[in-house]
């Protein structure tokens, strides 16, 4: 029975993965393809990442991209961090649950939607203040901001909750004021949640294609967006080259979540342990100081 | 899309965690000024960036399109002195009786299009999430990486690395023709076949994660015993492990069913001229079109479509996190 779930286990992850990285697989092998026929084989050859460097178009769209990426994921920190710690530590307050509601919408709702909420505002909002109808970085900035805050709320909540309120209680009794709580105490202990939320909302920016779309003027195109219309015109093997090269660096950063989570949990476990064995230790002494 | 992934970071952390947290008192604590200074920050963000502007589209949704700039005619007009409101329903009534049924027939095929996706990926997922949860942890750890990091990489790029493989001269093609399989190429791209491999290939992560917590915390001993008492393994699975991961399955499906409703990437390159969805009617009539006032009239609809998929998916969320917390 157990052996028969284990092979049933084994091919189910075989079969998932498979379909999960076969598309991954064939780009990064064809990257390597000296044709210009994306799917025939000739020759190995780097000509397609030479050619993806001297494009300027990619590489001007890449600087844009990884701007917007960085201000967003500092701003998207910053303001998922109050929405959380307003979320766990603020008791009930009027609004909670519309307030609840406007930092998960933004995470299901269709982009074509937020993406047309968002240009419509801007463009309202453009007839005052100047610098949102200019539809650049700015604009860009701001609506990426919006969806991707309601993903750091999500990650630095769940870290909040785990914390021991009666610390930041005792620092207070001895005189501490929030603000050197908050970076002496809550900060350093949320750390690896907010690290998670940058780097969250880093790719997710990166990554945001139609709401930016919506956004964008003519002069601030960003990668997503040029890798688009390049793939609608047809196969470009300089794609192929881009892809190995976001996986490459993806997989880097997968493999240090990965340590870090085992990591966690080694410690959690160990914890665990230790624990135990002081309750074991506990047990004895009552029954010995008994006896 | 890319969207939805750490929807589930919650999800995560509540799976992984055997006991549950210790529920932080908050009974000692008052609500001071400084508190609601803290919440205006991120409160009014979301009012400004986030509830104007559905405000504004209704607003505009009720106007007609007009060459000018901004392309749409105002609601409120003075003329002598007169003040005068107009609000244009045509773009609504053009959407229901539009004689092509163009709007319409795409609300449907959107409709039936996440319906199959979300299924789809349930029945895919659940296997997987089961296989997932109930294996070694260090086994565990190294593929529920492996299931995410797909969803970290470029989403345009996943769905181009489909086209290369599924077009006429493509992998798929090339190795049927190869072993004989078939003598000439099967279409595959710009089918509805080719809509659903993308969808269910980007979203399938946002199924399986809810799935896998919900199987972290079964009682599979109540499984065992089901067993014991001569339970067929399918009426097991549906009196054990459906009812006890139900908020897994609706959460996992509303993560796929709403984004895919109103998905416009996937049809775009990998559907054909059949695979007319609303996100793609909306994408057409605001930038091919430039008819703002019926692009905001189709993305209200699609908004009232998406009410109650919402709402539920909101609800069991909350349940959940009272649940697991305690608040």
């Amino acid at each position: 029975m157990a052996s028969k779930s284990n092979i049933a286990r084994f091919i189910i992850i075989l079969l998932a993965l498979g379909f999960l990285y076969l598309p991954i697989a064939t780009l990064i092998v064809y990257s390597f393809n000296e044709s210009k026929m994306v799917t025939i084989w000739t020759g190995f050859s780097f000509k397609w990442y030479v050619a993806l460097f001297n494009n300027s178009q990619i590489i001007h769209a890449v600087g844009i991209s990884l701007l917007v990426a960085f201000l967003t994921a500092c701003a998207s920190v910053v303001i998922g961090t109050l929405a959380a710690f307003v979320l766990v530590r603020v008791r009930k307050f009027k609004g909670e649950s519309a307030f609840v509601l406007f930092m998960t919408a933004p995470m299901i709702l269709p982009e074509v939607i937020t993406g047309l909420a968002l240009l419509l505002l801007f463009v309202t909002l453009g007839d005052f203040i100047p610098l949102f109808s200019d539809r650049g970085v700015f604009a860009i900035w701001i609506a990426h901001v919006t969806f991707c805050s309601a993903y750091t709320t999500v990650v630095v909540r769940s870290r909040f909750r785990e914390l021991d309120i009666s610390i930041e209680e005792a620092a207070m009794d001895l005189g501490a004021g929030p603000i050197k709580v908050f970076f002496a105490i809550i900060l350093p202990a949320i750390m690896p949640a907010e690290v998670a939320a940058f780097l969250l909302s880093f790719t997710m920016s990166m990554d945001d294609l139609v709401i930016t779309s919506f956004i964008a003027g003519p002069d601030s195109t960003t990668l997503p967006m040029v890798v688009f219309s390049s793939v609608r015109r047809g196969l470009s093997p300089e794609i192929n080259a881009l892809a190995t090269i976001i996986v490459l660096i993806v997989s880097i950063f997968t493999f240090f979540a990965w340590l870090s989570m085992v990591r966690k949990q080694k410690r959690m476990a160990a914890d665990a342990a230790k624990a135990k064995k002081a309750t074991k230790l506990e047990e004895q002494g009552t029954l010995y100081n008994h006896q | 899309m890319s969207m939805g992934f750490s929807a589930n970071m919650s999800f995560i952390r509540r799976a992984f965690r055997k006991s549950k947290p210790k529920v932080i008192s908050v009974s000692t604590h008052q609500n001071t000024w400084r508190d609601y200074a803290l919440i205006l920050v991120p409160y009014l963000w979301m009012i400004l960036f986030f509830l104007l502007p559905f405000l504004i589209i209704f607003k505009i949704s009720l106007s007609v399109t007009q060459i000018a700039i901004p392309p749409y005619s105002p609601i409120v007009t003075f003329e002598e002195g007169a003040m005068q409101i107009i609000l244009h329903l045509e773009n609504y009534t053009n959407i229901f009786t539009d004689p092509e049924g163009t709007y319409w027939r795409s609300y449907l095929k959107s409709i039936e299009v996440a319906f199959f996706s979300t299924f789809f990926c349930l029945i895919i997922g659940y296997p997987l999430a089961w296989a997932l949860a109930t294996s070694k942890p260090a086994i565990r750890n190294v593929v529920f990486m492996l299931i995410i990091m797909p969803s970290w990489t470029s989403f345009v790029v996943r769905i181009y690395a489909w086209m290369t493989i599924m077009k006429k001269d493509g992998l798929i093609n090339d190795l049927l023709i190869h072993f004989g399989i078939i003598d000439s190429p099967i279409t595959m791209l710009q089918t509805d076949f080719a809509v659903y491999v993308g969808i269910v290939y980007c979203y399938l992560p946002y199924m399986v994660l809810p799935l896998f917590s919900a199987l972290m915390k079964v009682d599979y001993s109540l499984i065992e015993a089901a067993y014991d008492l001569g339970c067929k393994p399918v009426k097991t699975f549906f009196t054990t492990l459906v009812p006890q991961t139900k908020s897994g399955i609706v959460a996992g499906s509303m993560l796929v069913f709403i984004p895919a409703l109103g998905e416009y990437v996937i049809p775009e390159l990998l559907g054909g001229k059949g695979s007319i969805l609303i996100g793609r009617v909306l994408w057409q009539e605001f930038f091919n079109n430039r008819d703002w006032p019926l692009a905001s009239a189709v993305a209200i609809t699609m908004l009232l479509i998406l009410t109650i998929p919402i709402i539920w998916f909101y609800k069991i969320e909350r349940k959940e996190q009272e649940g697991a917390y305690g608040k």
